[in-house]
């Protein structure tokens, strides 16, 4: 048989954003092509076991609520589920899964097996086919030339991945994967400007000698709670495993300090830029001499196996100085290590080079995203994934690209702050930066983002109707506690007394019983039943618009005010020589980024809010048009 | 150089005559202007050291003709105030001169600077911030002294100081509750809850009202305290107004433009700018003697921050000047026993009795004796008995008003909301609102600011 070589869309790498941008663009309907280095490790997860937690875990019900894969995948492998930020409030509670880091990527690859329109290659790309400044496929190590319409790089640490314990250093992608480095260059050769980023994984030691006494249990939910929409609670995981916690202590620091000289990063070995994120314990003992002790968490990686994951012990010192410090930390004294803690240095594309579609500005048609783009994490590899694969579908089709705001989701505040603000370390999606964090909760993604899954056909029509028909029950259950009046009977009055109020001498709009902080939709109900029959999250949604009605109204009002400024396109072909008055660096700054919108402009570092004036004006008084119609 | 301005020129010293006048130069061609004007033997300015001084002559370039005997400075950017070149050449002075020399300099290519031009270019190159490019803005248009001395307060930077403070206090607050959220396993973060947050709101709210507090005297001090005269006729207003308008105090300012006596003069009394309303009035009234009305005293009573009520105390009290202590009684006002020269006809004890807590000085304008003890009682009333503070802190200017208020309102609503039990993390938004709002007066709100307060001070990642 001949091997067809010839698709809509090519993903190269099937990490965590390529399993996703493979799934969106096979289910528009695209031929995809996904290539990679090796299909073992498709979805691989080479450092925590773990996904979710604050602003994490909303990315994740955003990608769900688009269609991705991440959330049911995970819902599929988990082995323990909490909730995070349970005495917060709703916008910042986070769902965080302990995922089976052997069964999340085989179920990964099974959905990809399962997938129309997708084809699996393992091989490595070599080059890019690029035609008229337009991207027209790839050429392998094997030396085929696969041809496309649009192409999604997602090549994560395996572009010029390099391994580096203590003075050990070595060529590798991930886990000891081959590692990609013939692509960079290829990049280099066209003109794109990379940067070498570093992160670090811990030392994996052996549960059969781990002295879990000596830890702090720290068990998950009774409550259930999944990641996807679609996962019933009644599948929810009844036997969950146990993280621990233990810390490390002054001895421990002190072994470090001593050995200090030994690591990479002060041998001079590693010269990338680590993650303030995700900072190795070296990191961490230096900069903060003063702290006594360090937390240390013990998460399982499989039931398969016997691996526990040293969660806060990250760390590129040398083997033995590594097993050195175990023997400090209560409960791991005796453990024996499975495999070293370690750092991997590579290749990112500096993404001011990218649009807020993903695509590059210098090559039409090609797309990057995930780890290569300088972010850190598993699900803000998934979430750029997804945006890429779609917007890679769109270009084939002709279509406009699909771009989220700062105020629709933590993907868009994402993508926006790489495009926009560059990033000089490993980036990881925090909750303080997003501005309207009360607006991208993790109970409202569908509200959010599921008309847009639905449109590109990435969700079902049935879940479509489920969704609709929620938001339905919620508008309508609203309005009729809005328009229901509770008289004060002696059973309304003893619960509100019960609850630390005054009596109720006149009676109360059922809504505004629930407005009241001590009360909750769930227990109105016993003085004014529903038609509806009882759904958790109908229950949920109601909760929080009458709770917290004021704090959201003023959310609302500043997004609305954002948006404005978002409005205001700045012409694409715009000459910044012929707007007056424009600082140097901001002028700089504005040519290489060329932002979208004034909006865009003015989150540039650099570009003042003088700048921003002389700008606008230069755009509105039609000056721009003038130069556009002499040339 | 930081923009592409055009290049500008004005005078620099305020008009009328005097020792020596100076007419400033900024922007990319300044030098090279000033070479075509500046003749001495073998010099360029365009090739002098920046921040010098040079001896020679100017001349009109069209004529060679010497216009004047100059000093030059030659000050290079970005090393000035507008970051741009800057040549101030110091003239002989007369306006005659200075005005050539300038109309010579705008013949060459040069702008005529607007009012506060180069404080706006100052500021738009990034040489300093909002509030210290509003404070100089200030001083341009201040009115009297002590206003000017405010005003060079925020100049060099304390309100920006007192600012930058209390946003680095809400920054820790706020970086604080973050931490909280985005790392909610790490224990050795202190959790702000809703009682640390109370604290630290409530404080910040005491501060921001404090601030504030001031803002009304820095309204007085910027746009002077209305101060109106009132007495029943020829018990001395006008002499009093004429005395207190005396040639060697009045700062010449007249609001509606035309002639002096119509609506409003300003007066420099010990450093308190009072603002005298209805001074035609007072001199118009005297004249036609019984046409005085309480109605008209009754309208400039009611505008006025100052009363300053004369009495005749050569005369028994009448009905008119009762009916105007008890119009006045609750307002600040000083009594005025004038004609102390003459035999007195009232009881002292019986003005004190009826003044209240009003002070009551005795004047003669005839002898021009007691006008100290009023200017004395005037500054003890608007400085409340305190001596004034060269470096105290007025606000004074609208917008950082009300933005000040703004604030003040964003952090009772992070106290209401805690005393209504909502989450930390919700409350934030009207902390953070603060914070932001803040940024607004010194012109600086970047989210970035948060990011790195948060990595600097805890340590935190897996």
């Amino acid at each position: 048989m001949t091997q067809k070589n010839e698709h809509d869309v090519i993903i190269v790498g099937a990490g965590h954003a390529g399993c996703e941008a493979a799934l969106a663009s096979a289910r528009m309907g695209m031929d995809t092509l996904l290539i990679t280095i090796d299909l073992d490790l498709v979805a691989f997860m080479p450092c925590n076991p773990s996904i979710g937690g604050p602003a994490k875990g909303i990315v994740v019900r955003e990608i769900d609520a688009l269609g991705g894969e991440m959330a049911k995948t995970t819902d599929k492998s988990y082995v323990q589920m909490r909730m995070l930020n349970t005495a917060k409030g709703p916008a910042v509670r986070a769902l965080r899964a302990q995922t089976d880091n052997l069964v999340y990527p085989e179920e990964m690859r099974k959905t990809l097996d399962a997938q129309e329109n997708l084809t699996l290659v393992e091989d490595t790309v070599n080059e890019l086919i690029v035609e008229e400044e337009t991207v027209k496929g790839v050429i392998t190590e094997s030396g085929t030339a696969y041809q496309a319409q649009a192409v999604v790089l997602t090549t994560g640490t395996s572009s010029r991945g390099e391994i580096i314990i203590g003075y050990m250093r070595y060529s590798s992608g991930p886990n000891n994967s081959k590692s990609s480095d013939k692509l960079s260059e290829d990049l280099i050769k066209r003109g794109f400007v990379l940067d070498r980023f570093k992160t670090g994984t811990p030392p994996r030691v052996d549960k059969n000698t781990v002295d879990f006494s000596k830890a702090e249990e720290q068990p998950g939910d009774k409550e259930p709670n999944h990641f996807s929409h679609e996962t019933p609670d009644s599948s929810y995981l009844e036997n969950q495993l146990s993280c621990w916690l233990t810390h490390t202590n002054e001895v421990t620091h002190e072994i470090i300090k001593k050995n200090s000289k030994l690591s990479p990063m002060f041998t001079g070995i590693i010269d990338g830029v680590g993650a303030r994120y995700c900072p190795s314990i070296e990191d961490k003992v230096t900069r903060f001499p003063d702290r006594k002790r360090q937390q240390v968490f013990l998460e399982p990686e499989s039931l398969r196996n016997d691996r526990i994951y040293v969660q806060g012990l990250s760390t590129s010192l040398p083997a033995d100085v590594q097993r050195e410090i175990l023997d400090t930390i209560p409960g791991l004294e005796e453990a024996e290590v499975i495999r070293d803690g370690y750092a991997i240095e590579y290749d990112v594309v500096l993404p001011y080079q990218l649009g807020s579609n993903l695509e590059t500005k210098a090559v039409k048609n090609l797309f990057t995203a995930g780890q290569m783009n300088g972010t850190s994490g598993y699900e803000e590899a998934a979430g750029q994934g997804i945006m890429a694969g779609i917007n890679a579908a769109l270009a084939v089709q002709g279509k406009e690209p699909f771009v989220l705001r700062r105020d629709e989701a933590y993907i868009g505040v994402m993508i926006d702050d790489l495009v926009t603000k560059g990033t000089s370390e490993p980036y990881r999606l925090l909750t303080s930066r997003a501005e309207y964090r009360l607006l991208l909760r993790h109970d409202n993604a569908d509200y959010r983002l599921a008309e847009y899954g639905h449109e590109f056909g990435l969700i079902s029509d049935e879940r479509y109707e489920v969704f609709l028909e929620k938001k339905a029950q919620v508008d309508a259950e609203i309005d009729r506690l809005q328009s229901t009046f509770l008289k004060p009977t002696p059973e309304l009055n003893a619960k509100v007394i019960d609850k630390g109020a005054k009596e109720l001498r006149d009676g109360i709009l059922a809504y505004n019983l629930i407005k009241r902080p001590e009360w909750t939709y769930e227990e109105v109900l016993e003085f004014t039943p529903s038609d509806f029959a009882f759904d958790k999250q109908v229950a949920e949604q109601i909760d929080i618009r009458a709770h917290y009605e004021g704090y959201i109204n003023k959310e609302l009002k500043n997004a609305v005010k954002f948006q404005k400024m978002e409005e205001k396109v700045i012409p694409a072909d715009l000459d910044y020589k012929q707007v007056h008055n424009l600082a140097i660096e901001a002028r700089e700054k504005l040519e290489t980024i060329r932002p979208a919108t004034i909006g865009q402009a003015s989150r540039i570092s650099g570009v003042n809010p003088s700048d921003i004036t002389f700008l606008s004006i230069h755009i509105e008084t039609g000056q721009y048009e003038t130069n556009a119609a002499q040339m | 150089m930081a923009t592409d301005f055009d290049t500008i020129a004005a005078i620099s010293t305020p008009p009328g005559e005097g020792g020596i006048g100076i007419v400033r130069i900024s922007g990319e061609d300044a030098l090279s202007i000033a070479d075509k004007l500046y003749r001495m033997k073998g010099k360029k300015l365009s090739q002098v050291d920046s921040h010098t001084i040079h001896y020679g002559h100017l001349i009109d370039p069209k004529t060679d003709q010497i216009l004047d005997e100059v000093m030059v400075t030659v000050l290079k950017g970005p090393k000035t105030y507008t970051r741009e070149d800057i040549v101030e050449i110091n003239t002989h002075g007369g306006m005659l001169v200075i005005n050539q020399v300038l109309q010579t300099i705008l013949s060459q290519g040069a702008r005529a600077a607007q009012p506060g031009e180069f404080t706006k270019r100052a500021f738009l190159n990034g040489r300093i911030d909002l509030s210290q490019a509003e404070a100089v803005m200030d001083v341009i248009e201040s009115k009297t002294e002590a206003s000017k001395s405010n005003a060079f307060n925020q100049l060099s930077g304390d309100l920006s100081a007192v600012i930058q403070s209390l946003r680095q206090e809400i920054l820790n607050v706020l970086a604080q509750v973050e931490v909280n959220i985005d790392y909610p396993e790490y224990d050795e973060v202190e959790e702000m809850t809703s009682s640390l947050l109370m604290t630290e709101a409530e404080e910040l709210l005491d501060q921001i009202t404090s601030i504030l507090s001031t803002a009304q005297q820095g309204r007085i001090l910027r746009e002077g305290l209305k101060t109106t005269i009132i007495g029943r006729p020829n018990v001395g207003k006008s002499s009093l107004l004429n005395r207190l308008l005396g040639e060697e105090k009045a700062i010449v300012t007249d609001i509606e433009g035309t002639t002096r006596d119509i609506v409003e003069d300003y007066v420099n009394v010990r450093g308190v700018p009072l603002k005298l309303i209805d001074t035609a009035g007072i001199r118009e009234t005297d004249d036609a003697v019984e046409k005085i009305g309480v109605e008209r005293s009754r309208q400039a009573i009611k505008e006025a921050d100052l009363i300053l009520f004369v009495l005749d105390q050569s005369q028994a009290l009448n009905p008119t000047d009762h009916d105007l202590m008890k119009l006045t009684q609750d307002e600040n006002r000083i009594l005025v026993l004038n004609k102390s020269d003459l035999e007195t006809a009232v009881s002292l004890e019986e003005i004190k009795d009826l003044a209240g807590n009003s002070p009551v000085i005795s004047t003669s304008m005839t002898n021009q004796s007691g006008i100290d003890d009023l200017e004395e009682a005037i500054a003890q009333l608007f400085f409340q008995g305190e001596t004034i503070e060269k470096d105290a802190n007025y606000v004074s200017n609208t917008r950082h008003i009300s933005l000040l208020k703004e604030t003040q309102q964003s952090l009772e609503d992070v106290i209401t909301g805690l005393e209504m039990g909502m989450p930390v993390d919700l409350v934030q938004i009207d902390m953070t609102h603060a914070w932001e709002t803040l940024g607004e007066i010194t012109g600086e709100t970047m989210q970035d600011e948060l990011l790195n307060e948060l990595f600097s001070s805890f340590c935190l990642g897996k």
